[in-house]
């Protein structure tokens, strides 16, 4: 017992480099034991910095070698680069707000269509479903999230595309493409490509990452407040909003950013049913392009500065995935705030 | 132990194996990748019949030319020619390898494959966004007789840098005006209008999947995934189907005598049987190069593979050079190039 004491005494302090004085203070000074528990204590510090350090390095590396490869683009051509829509490899002027557009449009139509999904998955298999159905669609969902991107971007174009086209995009063309203001947003052809496809496409991909780590935190919800709930006569509902949700925000939102990074950065899956074009269209049926799908498809064959075109693209990946990240913690925050003021 | 035994027999063999390569010369290049099944088949005969290795990474046009500046290959391979300025910089030379077709490629409900005749303005116009409609009086006016719908036109080019849509804007940029000064040429050109697949199972897969698309392929995609393709009036004003006739009569009408360095691009070629968008690949070398003995094996290679590695070409619908342009390059070789 004697030496588990300074050792889990160790752990909490161990964060804020304060474990040497508890460590000392126990320790016996003639005891060798003590001394090696110290040094290895110092070296898995360490270990631990370095890799902590490491994930900073190769992101730092990796933002500022897509900036230095982008340096062309981004100091030469400045604010058209950000603002303009146009992208002519022929006369080599390059302006990313297409790709950008379309980045955002597709992860924003993943998240909306994939959150509520997931919760529902999450909560139907820690709340809902019977005993002996939650592992095997709990493994079944982590089985998907297994599924290489390469794979979804073929079922999407083989097989869902036809259905949009065929289905799907005559009926909100007809229907809530008639609408005055929304209308916008559903009107056009029936290509089955589209934004609205890749939004569909990303959700179907992002589902299972954010409905497993929401059932892993849901897990966690110690059963004494549910059944305290239950027992003042709350509905299945009324425990999952006020209890389960709230005790587990803070992973919630992180199961949902992993879910929002992967979406943004998504490229093969995109590029199969996004169509490919750079233009600006406000229908969602309509093609648009990606930052990472325009990267896949012309690094290959681009030189000089289309190749630092899109290099530059990916690093405004970074930069709109920060932003992305940004708000959300913002808006996180103020939730928060909220909450302490009521 | 006879397990034992037997994988030390199979590291026994592998090690000879590997000795083996390293005696034959192994020869590297890189480049288009609209080479690279025929070179890969060329080169695996040619292996069995010299025992030298030609090893061939199809990482782009544009990677290529880069591989062969940097020296870092023995040749590269490019769908588009480099200027005698840019050759000269480095001390280089071009020649082509082997010849393929790029069709516009269709899907029209009751129109089959062969049935629609288009020319470069309607196509041009076309993919300029300007002719919209399958029933429009351009495209009509090739077509009596043939019931065309009225129904919106998707247009369906590459999203991925290539070759093939290097040569096709190449062709609409000499047959219009119009293309040529609000699109121009390119890889990857500023599309007005349509939808981009990547490669030509991209394309494919769009045109096949979208009614009333129309697209471009490589010939040999088109036949092998049964798109329908359109027949092209050419510069002489002819009708002409795409096959490796016509493929072949473009290449042997293009005025190659007068390009220095073959520095020509065959589209529009003046040939009466002519296909208009026909394109090739350049092979680019150093005309004094660093490992004379590499070069050599690389000479040897495309050689045999001019001379002899026709049947193997066609059989991956490639077109062979015509034989006039394969005495062409071999006196070019001569010429240029230190052996």
């Amino acid at each position: 017992m004697k030496e588990g004491t300074p050792h889990s005494g160790g752990v909490p302090g161990f964060f804020t480099g304060l474990s040497m004085p508890i460590a000392t203070h126990v320790a016996d000074p003639g005891n060798d034991r003590s001394r090696i528990d110290a040094r290895n204590d110092a070296l898995f510090r360490g270990i631990l910095r370095v890799c902590a350090l490491l994930v900073l390095a190769a992101l730092l590396g990796a933002a500022l070698s897509t900036l230095w490869g982008g340096r062309e683009v981004l100091f030469g051509d400045g604010w058209h680069f950000l603002a303009s829509s146009q992208w002519n490899p022929v006369e080599n002027r390059y302006g990313a707000w297409a790709p950008i557009y379309g980045t955002l449009v597709t992860s924003l139509i993943a998240i909306v269509i994939a959150v509520p999904l997931s919760f529902g998955i999450a909560l139907c298999l820690t709340e809902v479903a019977p005993l002996w159905l939650r592992t095997p669609v709990a493994t079944a969902i982590e089985l998907l999230a297994a599924i290489p991107s390469i794979i979804y971007g073929m079922w999407g174009l083989f097989v869902f595309v036809p259905f949009m086209a065929a289905h799907v995009d005559p009926m909100l063309d007809s229907t809530l493409g008639r609408l005055p203001f929304v209308g916008a947003l559903f009107r056009g052809p029936p290509l089955g490509l589209g934004l609205l496809t890749a939004g569909i496409v990303l959700a179907i991909m992002i589902v299972p990452f954010i409905s497993s780590v929401m059932r892993e935190v849901f897990q966690t919800v110690p059963a004494r407040l549910k059944e305290s709930a239950y027992a003042l006569g709350s509905t299945t509902w009324e425990v999952v909003w006020d209890i389960v949700l709230p005790y587990t925000r803070q992973a919630v939102i992180g199961g949902i950013f992993l879910g929002l990074g992967r979406a943004l950065g998504e490229t093969m899956a995109v590029t199969f049913v996004l169509g490919n074009a750079y233009d600006l269209s406000a229908s969602l049926l309509m093609p648009g392009t990606s930052i990472s799908s325009s990267i896949a498809n012309e690094f290959n064959e681009a030189v000089g500065l289309h190749r630092s075109a899109l290099i530059a693209l990916g690093f405004l990946l970074f930069v709109v995935t920060f932003v992305v990240l940004l708000i959300a913690r913002r808006m996180l925050r103020s939730l928060k705030r909220k909450e302490g003021n009521a | 132990m006879t397990q034992f035994r037997r994988i030390a027999f199979a590291l026994g063999v592998a090690a000879a194996g590997f000795s083996a390569f390293a005696t034959a010369a192994d020869v590297t290049g890189a480049g288009s990748s609209f080479v690279y099944p025929v070179l890969s088949k060329w080169s695996a005969t040619f292996a069995e019949k010299t025992g030298n290795h030609v090893n061939y990474q199809s990482i782009g046009s544009g990677g290529g030319i880069a591989q062969i500046k940097a020296g870092t290959v023995d040749f590269g391979a490019s769908d588009k020619p480099l200027d005698a300025q840019e050759l000269g910089k480095f001390g280089l030379g071009q020649f082509p390898s082997v010849i393929g077709g790029i069709v516009p490629a269709y899907n029209i409900d009751g129109v089959e494959s062969g049935k629609l005749v288009l020319d470069g303005d309607a196509l041009a116009g076309i993919f300029l966004g300007k002719i919209t409609n399958w029933n429009d009086a351009a495209i009509a006016k090739l077509n009596p007789g043939l019931k065309l719908p009225d129904a919106k036109i998707t247009v369906v080019h590459r999203s991925d840098g290539s070759g093939t849509s290097f040569n096709f804007t190449n062709y609409l940029s000499k047959v219009s005006a119009d293309w040529k000064a609000k699109v121009g040429e390119g890889t990857a050109v500023e599309w007005p209008t349509g939808i981009g697949g990547k490669g030509n199972e991209g394309v494919s897969a769009y045109v096949k999947q979208i009614k009333n698309s129309i697209g471009y392929v490589e010939y040999a995609y088109a036949l092998k995934n049964n798109i329908g393709y359109a027949l092209m009036t050419n510069a002489a004003g002819k009708t002409i189907k795409p096959g490796n006739a016509a493929f072949q009569a473009a290449a042997a009408t293009a005025d190659w005598a007068h390009a220095a360095d073959f520095n020509l691009i065959m589209t529009n070629a003046p040939g009466a049987e002519a296909w208009p968008i026909t394109a090739t690949t350049w092979v680019i070398m150093y005309k004094q190069p660093k490992n004379a003995a590499n070069s050599k094996v690389v000479f040897d290679f495309f050689k045999w593979s001019l001379e002899h590695g026709q049947a193997q070409a066609l059989e991956l619908d490639y077109v062979p050079l015509p034989e006039a342009l394969v005495k062409q390059i071999e006196a070019y070789w001569q010429t240029q190039f230190k052996h």
